[in-house]
């Protein structure tokens, strides 16, 4: 520690995480330290508990029916939103990455490619369905087509690395179906996701639709798996990780993708349809027709 | 006065059926073609299982032994994916036109059988003639038409990325449409360029065997179908085998379970298709003879052994009195009995063990405090049978509102409001299939757009087509069969 003792002492930021569209501590008071790159001590961050995961669920579930119901095209314009809240906050956002030790091009490339992400999926959200529904042809006199609906609340967990572009890239296609999300930040850098709430809440998504905890894999994949009201799990993880998370979920016959911890989240190809598909339920309706 | 006096005197009029004469037998006569023994089908050919062992196959409707169906172990379930794997290369490479004119044959074959295997089905499983002639053996034969179509065009599958197929897939099937939920899973598996080995129910193997024969005329390389029957063990290690790249699975939401927990160390796919608690929601604008027939079709089509059955009626008050009436008297002249004659609209229950579970929940019913009524009906003497059965009275937490009876059992509640309707529709872990009864257009998609169910009909019920996706919602399963979105189930995209 330098003994020069600075003029102007700076304010430093709680961290806290964003549940409900609000900026919470842990309901258990737990923090744990993260510091920068250099060592030097940054804060200390919310190490949230089964408690909080639940309390973010139902955070997720009461703002599930209003998201829903949204019109495709009132999704795009609030996913685009928060692109734009990105684009803006981009040096903040990489200034945060180089601190925890990414590399100033990584960073920014990062960056770009997170904004670029979320527009890619704000254009998808009003032309998924065109995709993933049919008109069917039945032999009997029936008019039958299958729609999309969104499954309800998904559990995300998200890599530890790219800490920003990982949970972003795997949250804004689940919430383009209209889901609503609890997602558990990058355990190693989880301060960029702290600063993602806070973006996410100046934008125009409506509270408790994207809820982001900070804390420990290990402390909360058994709750992600067995939380009945999760109906869905999109993890970055890998072997026992998975065993428990398929686990827990043939308890309430929850549907699970999975990714590697080490994706490329960069490439083109980490983008598209198939995590939209995964995320939609298809409902299949038939009516005659007669007079 | 006298007008008053009269009604007071006489009860109010009711129809009088079905006692006055006796029908005569109508039977179905078609040879069904079954043999003796039937022995495991892999690599194309018929073989004997390594143990040894058979087990029998008995007409429910009479409790007469059918054919005596090999027991496959975990060394025959190893031989069948060791075939499946050897045809897998030649296969998935083969070009779709030919693929698909192989299943095209299949679909032929089976049309030029149709009666035979109907009769069989009916034999075999119980259901009546009227459906297995009418309904799943035409059905079959047209999901084979219909995915054979796709073979040459999984390029417009998944449009802006490639559909490959995924190896060797695991199937396993329920007894309810043997040869119907066999072709829903072939047919789709096998476009794709798939491989599969399937295990039918132990209780109804005898018509995969037959559609087997089929396939040898066909001339399908060796090993790209191979059967092996048995029970529930059977079962487990066809799903739980390292040879599978998929599995798919039509059964109980209990065993679904199971069989995702055997799975979970591995990152096999798996389609399930689960069970089902389906409300059929009347509303008092219905067309009322229409919506009184869907509920019977909803209940009692193949003795209610059918995941999608409407076993649930919501009926808005103002017109449940009328409902329940219409719907007593169409039950009184259904007819139960043979299978097998053409008049019969209820056949044999599948199997002992299922008749038990039948009774034991219907005891459950009457015991939990709910009314029971059963049409008068004379069931045969001998195999299994149960009459067409109702419960009013019911409320959300007896157990005949809320488990899969599997029988032509149904629980009747009443709403008020259209949100009531919706909450206690919703109010279940399933979600697999829902109907509606309303002339009005409005009312209709909004509730569509609110059941949580994979399959929604709307002034219809039980209602199927192969280019129609099928599958459930929450704990009714994953996946969909029918439609393009059934056949990118079996594919790997990229």
């Amino acid at each position: 520690m330098s003994a020069r003792i600075p003029v102007r002492l700076p304010v430093t930021k709680t961290p806290k995480v964003y549940i409900g569209g609000a900026f919470v501590r842990s309901e258990s008071a737990r923090t744990f330290k993260v510091s920068a790159a250099d060592g030097t001590f940054f804060g200390n961050i919310p190490q949230c508990t089964r408690k909080d995961l639940r309390n973010a669920v139902e955070a997720a579930a009461k703002a599930g029916p209003a998201w829903a119901r949204r019109s495709h095209y009132n999704r795009a314009q609030i996913l685009y939103r928060l692109a734009e809240m990105l684009e803006a906050r981009s040096a903040e956002l990489v200034g945060s990455l180089v601190r925890f030790g990414a590399r100033e091009a990584d960073a920014s490339r990062g960056m770009s490619v997170a904004v670029d992400r979320m527009i890619h999926y704000a254009g998808w959200a009003d032309k998924y369905e065109h995709l993933l529904g049919s008109v069917n042809p039945v032999a009997s006199p029936h008019f039958n087509f299958t729609v999309t609906e969104p499954m309800g609340v998904v559990g995300v967990i998200a890599p530890d690395s790219p800490p920003l572009l990982g949970i972003l890239s795997m949250v804004a296609p689940v919430i383009a179906s209209g889901n609503t999300v609890v997602a558990l930040a990058s355990e190693k850098v989880p301060y960029p996701s702290i600063l993602l709430g806070e973006m996410l809440a100046t934008s125009d998504l409506p509270g408790g639709v994207v809820n982001i905890l900070t804390g420990f894999r290990r402390e909360l994949v058994p709750t992600f798996a067995t939380h009945a009201h999760i109906r869905a799990i999109y993890a970055a993880a890998d072997g026992d990780d998975r065993k428990a998370l398929r686990l827990g979920a043939a308890a309430s016959v929850k549907r699970v993708r999975f990714v590697e911890r080490a994706a490329d989240w960069f490439a083109e190809a980490a983008q598209g349809l198939d995590a939209i598909r995964d995320f939609v339920e298809l409902k299949t309706i038939w009516h005659p027709i007669g007079s | 006065m006298a007008e008053k006096r009269r009604a007071h005197a006489r009860p109010r009029p009711s129809l009088i059926f079905g006692d006055l004469w006796e029908f005569d037998p109508a039977p179905e006569t078609a040879d069904p073609k079954i043999k003796a023994r039937y022995d495991l089908f892999i690599g194309g050919r018929f073989v004997r299982p390594r143990s040894g062992r058979y087990f029998d196959s008995i007409n429910p409707a009479n409790e007469r032994k059918l054919a005596e169906i090999a027991l496959a172990g975990p060394a025959d379930v190893d031989a069948a994916y060791a075939a499946a794997a050897g045809a897998f290369r030649s296969w998935s490479a083969m070009p779709g036109r030919e693929r698909g004119k192989y299943l095209f044959r299949i679909a032929r074959l089976l049309q030029d059988r149709a009666r035979e295997f109907a009769v069989a089905e009916t034999m075999d499983g119980g259901k009546p003639i009227k459906e297995s002639r009418d309904f799943d053996v035409p059905m079959a034969a047209a999901h084979f038409f219909y995915h054979a179509g796709w073979a040459d065009k999984l390029a417009y599958v998944a449009p802006g990325r490639t559909a490959a197929p995924l190896g060797v897939i695991g199937q396993v099937i329920p007894w309810n449409f043997p040869l119907l939920m066999l072709a829903w899973k072939l047919a789709p598996a096998l476009a794709m360029g798939n491989c599969v080995v399937l295990k039918p129910a132990e209780t109804t193997s005898v018509t995969a065997l037959k559609l087997a024969e089929i396939l040898q005329d066909a001339g399908l390389p060796p090993g790209v179908v191979n059967f092996v029957t048995g029970a529930g063990e059977t079962g487990a290690a066809v799903m739980g085998h390292p040879g599978a790249a998929k599995v798919a699975f039509t059964g109980s939401t209990e065993v679904g379970k199971a069989i995702m927990r055997q799975l979970a160390g591995t990152d096999r796919r798996m389609t399930m298709e689960l069970g089902g608690k389906a409300a059929n929601i009347v509303f008092d604008d219905a067309p009322i003879d229409q919506a009184v027939e869907g509920i019977v079709n909803g209940i009692f089509f193949n003795q209610g052994h059918v995941c999608c059955a409407g076993s649930r009626l919501l009926v808005h008050e103002p017109v449940a009195e009328r409902v329940i009436a219409r719907l007593k008297n169409r039950m009184r002249v259904l007819r139960v009995g043979d299978p097998l004659d053409k008049n019969t609209d209820l056949g044999a229950i599948n199997s002992k063990g299922q008749l038990a579970t039948i009774r034991r929940l219907v005891a459950a019913g009457v015991r939990e405090g709910a009314t029971m009524w059963q049409p008068p009906c004379r069931l045969p003497d001998r195999g299994f049978y149960f009459p067409p059965t109702l419960f009013t009275g019911v409320t959300q937490s007896h157990r005949v509102a809320r488990e899969e009876i599997f029988g032509p059992v149904l629980s009747i509640l009443t709403f008020r409001t259209v949100d009531e309707a919706i909450e206690k529709a919703n109010n279940t872990p399933y979600g697999l299939s829902a109907g509606v009864w309303t002339e009005k257009g409005s009312r209709i998609l909004r509730m569509t757009s609110e059941l949580k169910a994979g399959v929604v009909w709307a002034n219809t019920f039980n209602r199927f087509d192969p280019s129609s996706p099928f599958g459930g919602y929450k704990e009714s399963g994953f996946g969909r069969e029918g439609g393009r979105q059934g056949l990118l189930d079996y594919a790997r995209i990229s």
